[in-house]
């Protein structure tokens, strides 16, 4: 735990050591204000509630997620450091878990710098704030198996920019498969049942639900799930990769 | 060569073993059958060609390769299949000594220093020792990116040594140091090497003689000679009789093309 605890407390400082961590964090709070605003036309809705801005989300976490990601283990391979680290007595799953704590960390605190949004609903009428809460949680539940796919895509290369459109293109499976166009396309083609399976494995099915207020057991299961294999299949590409 | 009993004898107080390791990459054997018995007290020079397959040996013996071929135990404890409790035991510099560029010295010693689960006081001890041993004092603050690669030599012998493991693997320990630094780098490793396996590569032939207490040549994946730095003169051209170490080594090595002499 001490060792896991280790690699995530470097990893979170990293972000913040150079000047990626404040870019991300003053473009994540301001696309986010500005789907909810403009695009969420928050106010013409004439609705007090952040849903205009939970709907645009995982469009927004599928850009800038990967851009968390994307240097966890490919600048490990890059500078060689992964040389060090994996001679150290800690185990890759280890290494894995902390790397993507890390990223969770930094996601929420993202997340955190949008609570003036959440006050500036509470101002204009009286939102139901379990609701908020419940979509905020759901958010961070979404990034972290974003990051988890993209702590793999990370692992699979030494180079940041391909980790991040490999990211972005897996991000983008798993979000439209759960539309009308990708689900009514499988469905001329393919029996019923895989486009329920395809549909099930969609961020949106469930995310869906989470912006509602809704925690119900499939969102859970998929959340825990999802996460697990990427991260498993992390300490998978790890192994296989590290020394090339 | 030594009998059977000398052999278990040397076994038994081996602290770094290398049986027959082969490590093919496609169809390339980098490798090919390397067995090594390093005991206390030893600082075991690895000499070679480049691309002779030295720090393939060397990652394979610090677990971060798998061998296709053999196995490496340090302390008796083999390293691909209880790689942490063997890697307690270890302390390795890789080639060309990475650290986390925008990590200070002393942030970077302390991450080092959590991974090997050192703790408040003890951490605190190991690393103001390293730090005096490599003489870091004065750049605890600097960013590690920002240093020369004499320091980050320093910085990544300090990050070896901070556990005082009983297996230290240096890959190239004095690479890119000035004279002044070499003769600093020698000196601790001769005074870590009392109760220590010690196991560094190196370019530099004068290093044999300045720091090993054995060398081997590795060429093409296998060992070529073995012994001292006496014994490894007399397997010169002058036929038994003492020749300069870059004879001998030019001798028993074969150049890679007819074209390119070996990098000494």
């Amino acid at each position: 735990m001490s060792r896991i605890m280790a690699i995530f407390q470097r990893e979170l400082s990293g972000y913040f050591n150079t000047p990626i961590a404040y870019v991300f964090l003053i473009i994540f709070v301001m696309l986010g204000g500005l789907f909810t605003f403009y695009i969420g036309n928050l106010y013409e809705r004439g609705v007090a509630d952040l849903v205009p801005y939970f709907t645009y989300l995982p469009w927004l976490f599928l850009i800038l997620v990967p851009a968390i990601s994307m240097r966890l283990w490919s600048e490990e391979r890059r500078s060689g450091t992964i040389e060090l680290l994996m001679t150290m007595p800690i185990s890759v799953w280890q290494a894995v878990i902390g790397k993507w704590l890390a990223g969770v960390a930094f996601v929420a605190v993202a997340l955190a710098c949008t609570v003036p949004l959440w006050l500036t609903v509470n101002y204009l009428g009286s939102p139901d704030n379990g609701v908020i809460a419940v979509s905020y949680l759901g958010a961070l539940a979404l990034a972290s198996v974003f990051l988890a796919i993209g702590s793999c895509m990370s692992a699979l290369t030494s180079n940041q920019v391909i980790a991040f459109v490999l990211a972005v293109s897996a991000g983008f499976v798993f979000v439209t498969s759960g539309t009308p166009i990708v689900l009514d396309g499988v469905r001329t083609v393919l029996p019923e049942a895989i486009a329920a399976g395809l549909a099930s494995l969609s961020v949106l099915t469930h995310y869906d639900g989470l912006t509602r207020g809704l925690i119900d057991v499939p969102a859970v299961v998929w959340v825990i799930s999802m996460t697990a294999f990427w991260l498993f299949a992390t300490t998978v590409a790890v192994e296989l990769k590290k020394a090339g | 060569m030594p009998d059977d009993s000398f052999f278990l004898k040397d076994r038994m107080s081996a602290l770094l073993e290398l049986n027959s390791l082969v490590k093919r990459f496609q169809s390339f054997t980098a490798v090919n059958g390397i067995s090594l018995e390093v005991p206390a007290g030893e600082v075991l020079g690895f000499l070679g060609p480049n691309g002779a397959g030295k720090s393939t040996t060397m990652k394979m013996a610090a677990g971060f390769l798998t061998p296709d071929g053999g196995s490496a135990h340090i302390c008796g404890v083999d390293v691909a299949e209880q790689p942490q409790q063997a890697r307690q035991n270890l302390g390795y510099l890789p080639e060309g000594a990475p650290a986390y560029g925008e990590m200070s010295v002393a942030s970077f010693l302390k991450f080092c220093a959590k991974l090997r689960e050192l703790s408040g006081a003890e951490a605190r001890d190991a690393i103001a020792k390293a730090v005096e041993r490599t003489e870091l004092g004065g750049v605890l603050e600097q960013p590690i990116e920002t240093m020369s690669k004499g320091f980050k030599r320093r910085v990544g012998l300090a990050q070896a040594i901070l556990h005082e493991p009983k297996v230290l693997i240096l890959d190239e320990p004095t690479d890119g140091l000035d004279p002044n630094q070499k003769h600093h780098v020698r000196q601790l490793i001769r005074d870590m090497s009392a109760d220590r396996a010690i196991v560094i590569s190196t370019h530099i032939l004068e290093e044999v003689d300045a720091v090993c207490s054995r060398a081997v040549i590795i060429d093409r994946g296998t060992i070529v000679a073995d012994g001292t730095a006496a014994d490894l003169r007399k397997l010169g051209p002058g036929k038994g009789k003492p020749s300069s170490l870059e004879e001998a080594f030019r001798h028993v090595t074969v150049p890679v093309t007819a074209q390119e002499t070996p990098h000494v």
